[in-house]
């Protein structure tokens, strides 16, 4: 029976290594799943994790691909360390490129120091409000975040579909669902080193990602805002008689995570799209989710988390191509490294003692009084 | 009388325990329904136990014979038992480790049928830790346990209660949305259809004037209504052994006595009683014998009435007990805060509303709120700090400035600071630093912010100073808050405010569940602030305390607080019939 | 014409009974788990494959409730064994399960399965207009009421309900009774994987007999939010599941008249009224949570 302890204090030794062992045992138990399937377990794992950045533009392409992940779950991680559940970032990121499409396709004639700056607003405009209707939901009435975030998902990604369809369809698109391409003065373009030119995709958005993640470890970390989500998510209570406003909280987490989405959506779309279609996003507002947790709710360790879990979706892709294996796989690997991040908290928390079963009474936890 | 009362067979224990126990709540019952039986106006709530101070129904009981009449009528049953006796329970070498902590350390200790057992201790001690262990709920790492002198493994309470142990538990076991026939049903056996067992129940309540509707869910039912149920479902298990984990703690003094008087008539019977408290004078008054443990180990176990309270509680502490003085009640008339009308309707089923409340503060007094938990602490605490604030009730007025509107920051920006009853969770993070949680209440002070950037090096330097004046003993370097012990997480969060200087410190039950030391530096780090002119006011449930260190004393019941008395000839009896309702009523109708 | 409508809404409304009354149990324990949506993608591929590889459909409805069932240990093993918290541990369930069915089914995708029989319930059946409405149905319908009929009796009058409340409502105080909290929970959260597992093969055993990846398309959430309309009472989710199976029809019955409006907004529909059930329930505070437990979502110490 397991029987947990908790500890008195967390060696940091342990709250580095528990990341660390989390991808490690995922590894471990995707290539017994790979055996399983009837591949090569080593060779699946090499073309999951080494094949796509074997080459320097290939590393390039890992940032871009990890781009918006770490915008969404810079802006996710506010949210959860108030222990508010905004799972509805894909959603927003969607609201947020529809707001920047509108302001890409209505004025195309725009100067382009101003077409940028205003597509970001109006991403971030868009994702704040999608983000606003389960937090005025949830202050106003108490109706579950959770629940409401993610059927607006569904909501948002109709929506899209709706408006590629239909209002803002391109008349020569020959009938395929897409808007008019975005004028250059919309496009967010590729970073030229000097000396080396292009690398692979590698766009100033990476930069705005990275600045970004700076920015929120400083708010989260330095500043009072950050200390009253943080508060907010620890001891709820103890925030109220700070004298912290759970709903100016609620509304501040989940509009934050509502523009970092939004931003994510128009970065997404202006930098590698170029025009709006029914699928602008791969799961991102999911997928950030899990960057979110392997970075222990840490703005600065979501850079590196990001990095990792594009490693895997682009790993996803290299094992379609090379082996046959389907894209779902990546699911599979997300899924096991969440469980095994959040057993990690679990160990960090507790010394985790497993013993025989003794008798009915000390099969509960055992927690010391 | 009845004849069979006096010799009763071991079947008719049980019945003899619920007649005698429904005797006490026949009084209440009786004296709620008839008011003309009664001397005093009765409250309203009949939730509550009514106090009588000399009902005509107690002077029936005291007349009845007794349920045993070869036990001597001392006020003590349940004397220290013969040498050849079998104890009921033996425990011998008990020892609980938790990683590597040990809660109990070789602990023997036996009980023998009859006998009133004190379990004594202060917090953290282990007493919970044992008795747990008695009633199944945890194992012992080694030692034994010998139930009627043979070797016995309770391996969990259903077990127990099959050998014949009950009990009570501090914090009720009770399950808030079930129905009282339902919370029963939990504890017996499989079987019984629960038609059949609110029959039973309701019987019983008929007949014995029980008052508690088997349909009633428990949390419609008052904190007093709550524990009857509780002692109800323990004695419909017939046990020879009932522990009682600090039941004192929700009653008034009186009806306190009342429930010695019951358990006296129990011990009569054979039911043998393990008692757990701190409070001394009351083992002293109850039990025949105490077993004491300090940091989980048996210190000894002695006949209370050889020993005093100072030395019980030296037992208790492993040192001499310091006194605090109070120096006499303050002449400064100067008030610096003043509360007006003051009323909170009821928020959830389960919260009291507060009732027209004005108080006020003077500078250089402790003014102590006395009342049992529940007659609505909480909420005058949440008022208090402006966690909930209604524009339309009261008036709160700080030195002139009104805060009615105003929400915490702003009040402590005026010069109050609070320190709220639960330190896990409300006066604290614990799991933050104790440089974040200093920034908890001075986030809006002076220095603490600059351009919403929090100074962390001011902070801490902060916490230190805390740490520093208030001897707060840290087990590391930068600890979170959890892993301070709650005595040192106390002192820790009384300080943060005291350290402000505050004008006003509006505190709740400020030591509560914390060790003596800790407590009397507390009282007297209050009693300083005082000196210094401020004003204090402690919410506090320990009578004892208040009368240590208040100079006033007013008494929250059921919402409505009494006007405040100065301490000098106030006796702790006045106090409790105020806590019991009598007066306030009274009170409410001038 | 309404007939066949009416027998839709039913069709659709089973597998959001399955899932919800399965959930409500594990609720009514104290746990909340969000990973219905995995528990009912798994279910769904296990019993197409099955299906499809014994060419028996009932046993595919076995392999159903199995494979939820046990998708639902993996989860009671971390909430329950490890203590995690529940809200990102049923997140993870559901993305480890929405990639799992995909792996598992990826092969299966574009196949077709005979699915399961009618069963004609004799002399009712014939009944006009209600026999062919509610007593021409598959195995797996009526057992829907069936489960609902038994879950509202085994809350309502059996101790195991009465212990399974009490565990939801003070997990200390059942502790301190002597009730092994955490094996409780397990069995509830096992059988709510069972429904969900159950409601999951319903979906290419019935209604579309063919498998295809996220073919749930997120009816494990809306069985969530159904739980919650029903207030934690069995006999609400059943008018609860046939309320959204009936919004669900309508965008089909709405294409079918030639509604101007554009699908997408009727495909909307679901999630809205999802969305505006929640805050009806929500808004009376007392309503709401009269019956919510009280344990929900909280982790289990036993001591303290």
């Amino acid at each position: 029976m397991i029987s947990l302890i908790p500890r008195k204090d967390i060696p940091l030794a342990l709250t580095v290594m528990t990341p660390i062992m989390a991808i490690a045992i995922t590894l471990f138990v995707g290539a017994i799943i790979f055996a399983t399937l009837g591949y090569d377990p080593l060779e699946a794992l090499y073309q999951f994790f080494v094949a796509p950045v074997s080459r320097s533009d290939q590393i390039a392409d890992l940032f871009v691909k990890a781009c918006p992940l770490i915008i969404i779950a810079s802006g996710l991680i506010f949210c959860y360390r108030a222990n508010i559940w905004n799972i509805g970032a894909e959603g927003q990121l969607i609201l947020g490129a529809v707001f920047s499409g509108y302001v890409a396709l209505t004025f195309p004639g725009l100067p382009a120091w101003a077409m940028i700056p205003l597509m970001v607003i109006a991403g971030i405009f868009g994702g704040m409000l999608w983000a606003m209707i389960p937090a005025l939901l949830k202050t106003r009435f108490n109706t579950n975040e959770i629940l409401v975030s993610l059927m607006l998902t569904y909501v948002a990604a109709l929506l899209i579909d709706w408006i590629v369809r239909g209002p803002w369809r391109d008349p020569m698109s020959f009938g395929f669902p897409l808007t008019k391409m975005y004028v250059d003065a919309a496009l967010i373009s590729r970073i030229e080193l000097p000396g080396i030119g292009y690398l692979g995709q590698l766009h100033w958005g990476v930069v705005g990602a990275l600045l970004l993640a700076l920015c929120a470890w400083f708010v989260l970390d330095r500043m009072l805002v950050g200390f009253q989500v943080k508060v907010m998510g620890a001891a709820p209570r103890a925030g109220r008689f700070a004298g912290f406003s759970p709903t100016f909280v609620t509304f501040m987490v989940l509009g934050i995570s509502g523009a970092a989405a939004g931003i994510a959506g128009m970065v997404e779309v202006s930098a590698n799209i170029g025009q709006l279609q029914p699928e602008i996003s791969f799961g991102y507002g999911f997928t950030a989710i899990i960057v979110a947790f392997l970075a222990r709710l840490n703005p600065l360790a979501v850079i590196g988390a990001g990095l990792v879990v594009a490693l895997a979706e682009l790993g996803g892709d290299s094992a379609q191509i090379t082996l046959g294996m389907p894209k779902v796989v990546t699911g599979v690997f997300k899924g096991i490294l969440l469980f095994m991040l959040l057993a990690g908290e679990t160990f960090n928390r507790f010394h985790v003692e497993i013993r025989p079963s003794r008798s009915s009474a000390a099969k509960s936890v055992e927690v010391q009084n | 009388m009845p004849a069979f009362f006096v010799d009763i067979g071991v079947g008719l224990k049980s019945f003899a325990i619920i007649k005698s126990l429904s005797m006490l709540f026949l009084s209440r019952v009786i004296s709620f329904a008839s008011p003309q039986l009664c001397l005093y106006p009765l409250p309203v709530d009949y939730g509550r136990w009514p106090l009588i101070a000399t009902h005509p129904l107690e002077a029936f009981m005291k007349a009845r014979p007794r349920l045993r009449t070869s036990k001597d009528t001392a006020k003590k049953t349940g004397a220290a038992p013969a040498g050849d006796q079998m104890p009921l329970l033996n425990a011998s070498g008990v020892i609980k480790r938790f990683g590597d902590f040990i809660a109990n350390d070789n602990v023997s200790f036996s009980i023998y049928e009859g006998e009133i057992h004190a379990l004594l201790g202060e917090n953290g001690a282990g007493k919970s830790t044992f008795v747990k262990m008695v009633y199944g709920l945890m194992q012992p790492d080694a030692g034994v346990f010998e139930w009627r002198g043979k070797p016995v493994k309770i391996t969990g309470p259903q077990h127990a209660r099959d050998m014949g142990i009950g009990m009570v538990f501090q914090h009720f076991s009770l399950f808030q949305a079930l129905t009282v026939a339902e919370n029963i049903q939990l504890a017996l056996p499989a079987g019984e259809s629960l038609s059949s067992l609110s029959d039973r129940v309701r019987i019983m309540s008929a007949e014995y004037g029980i008052g508690v509707d088997p349909d009633a869910r428990i949390h419609n039912l008052s904190v007093g209504q709550q524990q009857r149920v509780e002692i109800m479902r323990c004695l419909l298990q017939d046990p020879s052994l009932l522990i009682m984990d600090e039941p004192t703690s929700v009653l008034t003094p009186q009806e306190a006595d009342q429930l010695f008087d019951v358990l006296r008539r129990f011990s009569n019977s054979g039911v043998a009683i393990l008692f757990i408290s701190h409070k001394l004078d009351e083992i002293r008054a109850l039990t025949s014998r105490a077993t004491v443990l300090r940091r989980g180990i048996n210190v000894g176990t002695v006949n209370t009435d050889t020993r005093s309270a100072r030395q019980l509680a030296e037992m208790m502490v492993g040192e001499t007990v310091a006194d605090v003085v109070r120096k006499t009640a303050p002449a400064d008339d100067d008030i610096l805060l003043e509360i007006s009308n003051l009323s909170r309707p009821r928020s959830t089923q389960f919260s009291t509303p507060l009732r027209n409340i004005s108080l006020q503060a003077r500078r250089g007094e402790i003014l102590a709120i006395a009342g049992i938990a529940g007659n609505g602490q909480d909420e005058l605490m949440e008022a208090l700090i402006g966690e909930w604030r209604d524009a339309n009730n009261g008036i709160m007025v700080i030195e002139g400035l009104d805060i009615t509107h105003a929400g915490p920051t702003a009040r402590r920006n005026a010069g109050i600071s609070f320190v709220p009853e639960e330190r896990n969770g409300h006066a604290a993070v614990p799991a933050m630093s104790l440089a974040d949680n200093n920034l908890l209440t001075s986030h809006s002070l002076a220095g603490a912010v600059k351009k919403g950037i929090i100074d962390n090096n001011a902070m801490r330097q902060a916490a230190d100073d805390v740490t520093t004046a208030f001897d707060v003993r840290l087990p590391n370097e930068n600890p979170l808050a959890s892993a301070l012990s709650g005595g040192n997480l106390q002192k820790f969060v009384v300080g943060r405010e005291i350290a402000k200087s505050p004008k006003v410190l509006i505190i709740s039950q400020p030591t509560w569940g914390v060790d003596v030391g800790a407590a009397m530096f507390i009282r007297s780090a209050m009693l300083k602030l005082a000196a210094k002119g401020s004003a204090v006011v402690m919410i506090s449930q320990d009578l004892e305390e208040v009368f240590m260190i208040a100079h006033r004393i007013a008494v929250l019941y059921d919402g409505h607080l009494s006007a405040a008395m100065d301490v000098t000839g106030l006796t702790a009896e006045k106090v409790g019939l105020l806590m019991g309702g009598i007066a306030a009523s009274k009170g409410a109708e001038a | 014409m309404i007939e066949q409508l009416i027998l839709t809404v039913i069709m659709t409304s089973i597998p959001l009974i399955f899932a919800a009354s399965g959930e409500l149990i594990a609720e009514r324990s104290g746990v909340l788990n969000l990973g219905v949506e995995g528990m009912m993608l798994m279910g769904a591929v296990a019993a197409f494959a099955v299906a499809m590889g014994t060419g028996s459909p009932l046993l595919g409805m076995f392999a159903g409730a199995f494979a939820g069932a046990l998708t639902a240990g993996i989860f009671a093993f971390f909430t329950l064994g490890l203590a995690t918290n529940q809200v990102a541990t049923g997140l993870a369930l559901t993305i480890f399960g929405t990639g799992l069915s995909g792996l598992v089914g990826a092969p299966l995708v574009g196949q077709a399965i005979d699915g399961l029989a009618q069963v004609h319930l004799p002399l009712l059946a014939d009944i006009p207009f209600l026999g062919t409405l509610l007593f021409q149905h598959d195995i797996l319908a009526y057992l829907a009421v069936i489960m609902v009929a038994l879950c509202a009796w085994v809350l309502s009058a059996t101790r195991v309900g009465l212990i399974l409340r009490a565990v939801g409502d003070n997990h200390e105080s059942a502790h301190a009774l002597g009730y092994s909290v955490l094996s409780v929970r397990l069995l509830a959260v096992i059988f709510g994987g069972m429904m969900a597992g159950l409601g999951g093969a319903y979906l290419p055993l019935v209604l579309t007999p063919h498998w295809a990846e996220g073919m749930t398309a997120g009816r494990g959430w809306i069985a969530l939010a159904l739980v919650v309309f029903a207030s934690w009472r069995p006999w609400r989710v059943l008018g609860g599941a046939l309320v959204f199976g009936g919004i669900t029809i309508m965008q089909l019955a709405g294409q079918a008249r030639g509604w101007t409006i554009p699908s997408q907004f009727l495909s909307m529909l679901p999630y809205l009224a999802t969305i505006i059930v929640l805050v009806l329930i929500s808004r009376n505070r007392e309503f709401a949570l009269a019956n919510s437990p009280a344990c929900l979502g909280r982790i289990f110490h036993a001591g303290k």
